[in-house]
């Protein structure tokens, strides 16, 4: 099972954050910064794979943002590079042609992604079609939702 | 595809500037996010960030507060709180918005609500509880993505006790036609598997559904559960395998829809799921490894893309090829897979040819050998991952001739580590290492040396006790010893006398103890010299004061000439007005130490330190002291958890609950032994023995520590002690189960109705004259339990014609049944106890309680218990009263069977083990063990009780008393038989046995009112409803009778349509029951001191009801 999914930026900041188990708010902020370390001290050719405490540690970078899952002894290193890789798929496809400001701004949508990807820290969908098709539908719903609404906001009726 | 999502992402950075950025232009670059984000991004500092942060976090809080916010603002307003968050401010009086919001607001609003709730609260978190109404409206709400969301947020942080509220609802959703709500709802249910394992065991059968559910998704959504439950219990699901098996081959084949390959590759991750569960399944299995051979050999060959989960699902395979039951052609196969991985240029793939050659190695060591090349250039690769992981598998062939080498490149890779967690895991592997292969003394004295100059001051604590106690105890050879002893003493001072490098505190602690105890064999050492560099210890700052306290220790040996006594005098001096007590206590000890010579060969003798020290642990030398003190009116000490106790009965608020008390059961409680100040100074009077006493007393009384925490104890002590006088024996008894001790109950009455004065003399009175004779009030205090193991044998008459009838029945009486008997039934067990003739004839050949029917029908008649052998006769007559199981044969060989039966004794569960013989030659050397994980076999040793030899058709009886100190809703119990027959090998028989928690459950008598009073104080609790037994004219009495019956419980009262229950579990843990009948829905609440007690029992009390 996948203990947290961390994507920071190569200065070290962090852009998302995902906790699939429970930990005390000191902890997180103390693993977070020193995981971030580590990473960001690691050179190119590296191997991918960290042993970091009790946990693996999985990372990639795509262009200036780190991709970091940490999962559990049993758990295999190679299928939760393909996770993140798949994670990306998702993004590039959602955003077209994602790049860090996509998820910077848009950071909720990234979350919403990763929700209907991942769930309690395991994988939950596999189909790149069936993820997006969710996503789209929860943002059509919103829009109709919100397009009438809005006008009457506008107008002060609210 | 990678590639493209690479070069997209490369083109990123000078997008980065943020002045023209084509790639934000959907983004909301006008919106308060947009410009909170470009604000931040603009600064240069950590302060102004913290300061803008700061502003915005104070706008935001105004905003939320406001009445005039709209829901849609709100929302906004919550994205903002999640980014500040992110940054590590914290946003806390947004939380209680964020709930709200996912309450009120329409589908968008209600979905940034659910977000944001789910990061920023924790689990445990109070407001959690807010959410459930929420999250049980969007459940039945008929708008599937409503529903998507409250099962999205339930898997990702949901209120553990409330998990009973929605699981009816989850489990509807196992039904639902589309599929994307059953995949979440089965991956909601696993996650409350992993949370509260219990509470879904019920719907077992509905996974197994999923499992064979027509979407692939939701069956492999299921496979999570199945996976940890097969870890769990790999037994239950071996017919499972056939299943696995058959998924595997047609996913392997491509029979799955193309929306599940992952580049081209047909549902990777469900490969990879099955591949574990089939591991877990084959493990030491061979039945089951052999249905799977084929499929896996499948797996092996068509992976043959040159891609990462290509690589994933090899690795796995691999790993469960060598996992389960071995079969050559496979694991040649699969080794050739590992030579793949290890020469691969691609860094990861080596990575892990590393690890599975470290998880093979074992089992293989040539697979090491082929590949030592590549081996070799991996110590020195660059990445020191790389380079771990070969340490790593390094460490697994060592022996004792590449011991040196491999330490070598261990210790080398440590000295450029920083990493802690590495170091402290290299340095236990190294000192393992060293212990185990060292090739000559100064070696290891001086990797040792390295391993604690590395280690630093977190090192593993048994590191040093090992070294030490190495160092002390010896080998076989007195040269030896003297010889490391002296090269360690040798370099040690060596290492003082140079640069004072600063080495860390556990490395300067061992150093002062070994100086202190083994300086003076270095001949010619001054020890006014060993301490002068000892105290040059003390004047260093960066030592910590537990250190200080070493060096003081080892002065304290070293002062045997007078200048060492002169510099010892001043640093004790020095250090007998310092704050710490610890070191003020080491510096008056070192003070008395040097004055008085012969003390100190007493007190420190040479080269003594592993003798063993005999401890008065019943303090029995204060007695005097405490007679005294008594005498002169001091109050009798209390342990800390009556002193709560009866603070909180004198104290405490009185809420009860409940209605009037049955004052008949009132009575009844009142007459028992709970540990009364009386009790307890006569027991701790008992020199010699009062420790097994006090013991016994408590496992006969219900643990209360801690039970009521809100009154501070000193307050109340001395106003309680005013209110002692006489107390009112209902008021202060709590309930044990030994009130049936009518001895017990004598002397209780006796106590507590004379007055205070006479109560003191008394306890004088048992503290001075105890032990002098047979004083049956002590034992009174509680049955003297039963020795854990007890053996006795029994012979057929046919055999006692051989060895028997000479004998004169009591000295044939075995030592340990006098213990065993003599309070309860001492005359039967006397005779009970003899050889052969004096076994009743009718129990030998009397039907009673025929056993014969439960036992194994595959056994030969001729070897089996005859029906005459049914427990009633093979047990001792004490043990016949109680309530006990059906005979249950566990395994035979032909030569021994054995056969265990439960009994349920008050205060444990006995297990009796009945060994019987069925050839007509004795066996020897008969030994049984008795092993569990979750039980603890009493005396917590699993000392093996060894029969020395069993006759032709003999049958040894074994018994241990078995209790549950951690509730577990079912303990495992191995048992080990071994023994040889007469001309034989040694032979042995491994049998495991399940014991369920009921089995470890006994009624708790308690009255009403105590059962109030208790129930207040236990923090711990678990409702849910339960299903009524309807067909009765009382289905609560009779739902409650059925419980009683099958996991003996105390029916307290029944008032209306409430119930009262009470249970403990041996040996003594309150578990209490509330139950309220409505409808057809039995509503129970239970409470517990013990924290998974209350989950246990309810999973218990379900299945009960379901049999029944």
């Amino acid at each position: 099972m996948m203990r947290f999914m961390l994507l920071f930026s190569r200065q070290g900041k962090l852009r998302l954050q995902k906790w699939y188990t429970a930990a005390a708010e000191r902890d997180r902020k103390k693993m977070v910064r020193e995981l971030m370390q580590v990473v960001l001290a690691r050179k190119p050719k590296m191997c991918s794979f960290l042993e970091w405490r009790d946990l693996k540690i999985v990372y990639k970078r795509y262009a200036s943002l780190y991709f970091c899952c940490a999962v559990e002894e049993q758990d295999n290193e190679l299928v939760t590079l393909e996770v993140i890789h798949r994670f990306v798929e998702l993004l590039d496809k959602y955003f077209g042609s994602v790049c860090e400001l996509d998820i910077i701004f848009n950071f909720e949508k990234a979350y919403f992604i990763l929700d209907e990807f991942l769930m309690g820290g395991e994988i939950q969908d596999t189909s790149k079609k069936s993820v997006l098709k969710a996503i789209e539908q929860a943002d059509l719903l919103q829009e109709e939702d919100e397009s009438p609404r809005s006008v009457l906001e506008e107008m002060g009726l609210a | 595809m990678s590639d493209v999502v690479e070069k997209t992402l490369t083109a990123l950075p000078s997008l980065l500037s943020l002045d023209s950025q084509p790639g934000a232009g959907k983004l909301s670059v006008t919106s308060k996010l947009g410009s909170l984000i470009r604000g931040i991004t603009e600064l240069t500092s950590k302060h102004e960030e913290e300061k803008l942060i700061k502003k915005e976090l104070a706008a935001i809080k105004e905003h939320v507060s406001s009445p005039n916010t709209t829901l849609r603002q709100m929302k906004e307003i919550m994205v903002r709180a999640i980014y500040c968050e992110m940054l590590g401010f914290e946003a806390s009086f947004c939380y209680i918005h964020a709930i709200k919001l996912a309450q009120q607001g329409s589908m968008f609003e209600k979905r940034v609500g659910y977000l944001a709730v789910s990061l920023f609260l924790r689990e445990g978190h109070d407001l959690l509880l807010l959410l459930v109404n929420t999250v049980l409206k969007d459940l039945q709400s008929t708008n599937l993505i409503e529903v998507c969301m409250a099962l999205t947020v339930v898997s990702q942080i949901f209120p553990k006790d409330m998990i009973p509220a929605v699981l009816p609802l989850v489990e509807d959703k196992l039904t639902h036609s589309k599929e994307i709500i059953r995949r979440k709802a089965v991956l909601a249910l696993y996650k409350f598997y992993l949370m509260a394992p219990n509470q879904v065991q019920h719907i077992h059968d509905k996974f197994r559904r999923a499992l064979c559910d027509k979407d692939p998704g939701v069956m492999t959504a299921s496979l999570h559960i199945y996976l940890q439950m097969i870890k769990e219990s790999p037994e239950n699901y071996k017919e499972l395998a056939g299943s696995f098996v058959v998924i595997l081959k047609q996913v392997v084949s491509g029979k799955l829809p193309a929306d599940f390959s992952y580049h081209s590759v047909p549902a990777p991750w469900l490969q990879m799921q099955l591949l574990r569960i089939l591991a877990l399944l084959g493990k030491e299995d061979q039945r089951t490894s052999e249905i799977m051979y084929e499929v896996l050999d499948e797996s092996l060959r068509r992976a043959e893309i040159n891609h990462n989960i290509t690589y994933a699902i090899l690795y796995e395979c691999v790993k469960t090829v060598y996992t389960i039951h071995p079969k050559s052609e496979l694991l040649e196969k699969a080794a050739k897979c590992i030579g793949k991985f290890v020469l691969s240029p691609k860094i990861n793939l080596k990575y892990l040819g590393l690890k599975a050659l470290t998880y093979v190695v074992q089992q293989d060591p040539n697979l090491a050998l082929q590949h030592q090349m590549t081996i070799i250039e991996c110590l020195d690769h660059p990445d020191p991952i790389i380079k771990r992981e070969t340490l790593e598998l390094l460490y697994r062939i060592t022996n004792a001739q590449n011991v040196t080498v491999i330490v070598e490149k261990m210790l080398d890779f440590l000295r450029h580590s920083r990493d802690e967690y590495t170091v402290i895991g290299l340095v236990g592997k190294v000192a393992e290492l060293a212990e185990k292969y060292a090739p000559d003394n100064s070696w290891f004295v001086q990797t040792m040396n390295a391993v604690f100059s590395l280690g630093g001051d977190a090192m593993q604590p048994d590191i040093t006790n090992n070294f030490l106690r190495l160092l002390a105890e010896g080998f076989d050879n007195a040269e030896e010893d003297r010889q490391l002893r002296l090269l360690a003493v040798d370099s040690y001072l060596s290492l003082l006398g140079g640069e004072a490098a600063s080495l860390p505190q556990p490395f300067l602690q061992i150093i002062s103890w070994v100086l202190g105890e083994y300086s003076y064999l270095k001949v010619g050492q001054d020890p006014t010299d060993v301490l002068a560099r000892l105290g040059a210890l003390l004047e260093r700052h960066d030592i910590t004061t537990e250190t200080r306290c070493w060096v003081l220790a080892a002065m304290g040996k070293l002062c045997t000439t007078d200048g060492a006594l002169r510099r010892a005098r001043e640093v004790a001096h020095q250090y007998s007005a310092c704050l710490d007590t610890a070191l003020r206590q080491q510096a008056m000890e070192l003070e008395l130490l040097g004055q008085d010579a012969p003390l100190r060969h007493r007190v420190l003798p040479h080269d003594a330190s592993c003798e063993d020290l005999e401890v008065d642990s019943s303090l029995s030398f204060l007695d005097g002291f405490v007679s005294e003190a008594l005498a002169l009116g001091a109050a009798p000490y209390k342990p800390p958890h009556q002193r709560q106790e009866e603070l909180s009965q004198h104290k405490a608020l009185n809420f009860e609950p409940y209605g009037p008390s049955l004052p008949a059961s009132l009575s009844a409680c009142s007459l028992t032994d709970r540990q009364s100040p009386t009790a307890m100074s006569l027991s701790s009077g008992i020199s010699g023995n009062s420790t097994e006493q006090m013991q016994k007393a408590s496992s006969n009384t219900l643990k209360l520590d801690g039970v009521k925490k809100v009154w501070g104890k000193e307050g109340y002590l001395p106003q309680k002690e005013a209110t002692e006088e006489a107390p009112p024996p209902v008021a202060s008894s709590a309930p044990t189960p030994s009130c049936q001790q009518g001895g017990a109950e004598h002397t209780q009455l006796a106590v507590s109705s004379a007055g205070e004065e006479e109560q003191e003399k008394r306890q004088l009175a048992a503290t001075l004259f105890v032990g002098l004779g047979s004083q049956n009030s002590l034992c009174l205090m509680g049955k003297p339990d039963a020795a854990p193991k007890r053996i006795w044998r029994r012979q057929r008459p046919d055999q006692e014609a051989l060895d028997g009838g000479s004998r004169p029945p009591v000295s044939s009486v075995d030592d340990t049944l006098d213990g065993l008997f003599d309070d309860a039934v001492p005359d039967s067990a006397l005779l009970y106890s003899l050889d052969g003739p004096s076994v009743p004839q009718s129990c030998l050949d009397g039907g009673g309680e025929a056993a014969g029917g439960s036992l194994d029908a595959g056994m030969e008649p001729a070897l089996a218990l005859s029906p005459g052998d049914a427990p009633g006769s093979l047990l001792p007559p004490a043990l016949l009263a109680l309530p006990r199981s059906d005979m249950e044969a566990l395994c035979s060989d032909g030569t021994l069977s054995v056969c265990a039966c439960k009994v349920y004794q008050r205060d444990a569960l006995l297990l009796a083990l009945f060994l019987s013989n069925a050839c007509d030659l004795p066996l020897e050397e008969l030994s049984c063990d008795v092993t569990s994980e979750e039980a603890k076999v009493t005396d917590g040793y699993t000392t093996a009780a060894s029969i020395s030899l069993l006759a032709g058709r003999g049958v040894a009886v074994v018994l241990h008393h078995l209790v549950m100190e951690l509730p577990s809703s079912q303990a495992v119990v191995a048992v080990r038989v071994s023994y040889r027959p007469g001309a034989g090998a040694p032979t042995q028989q491994a049998v495991s046995l399940s014991l369920s928690l009921a089995d470890f459950i006994r009624p708790l008598p308690v009255s009403t009112e105590e059962y109030g009073r208790l129930w207040l104080s236990f923090s711990n609790d678990v409702k849910q409803n339960l299903r009524l037994l309807a067909d009765s004219e009382d289905p609560l009495a009779a739902t409650l009778a059925a419980l009683k019956d099958k996991l003996r419980l105390h029916i307290v009262d029944i008032i209306g349509a409430e119930g009262i229950v009470a249970c403990q579990l041996v040996p003594g843990q309150p578990c209490l029951l509330h139950c309220h009948a409505h409808g057809g829905t039995l509503t129970a609440w239970l409470r517990s001191p013990l924290p998974t007690l209350p989950d246990c029992l309810l999973y218990h009390c379900q299945k009960a009801i379901e049999e029944s």
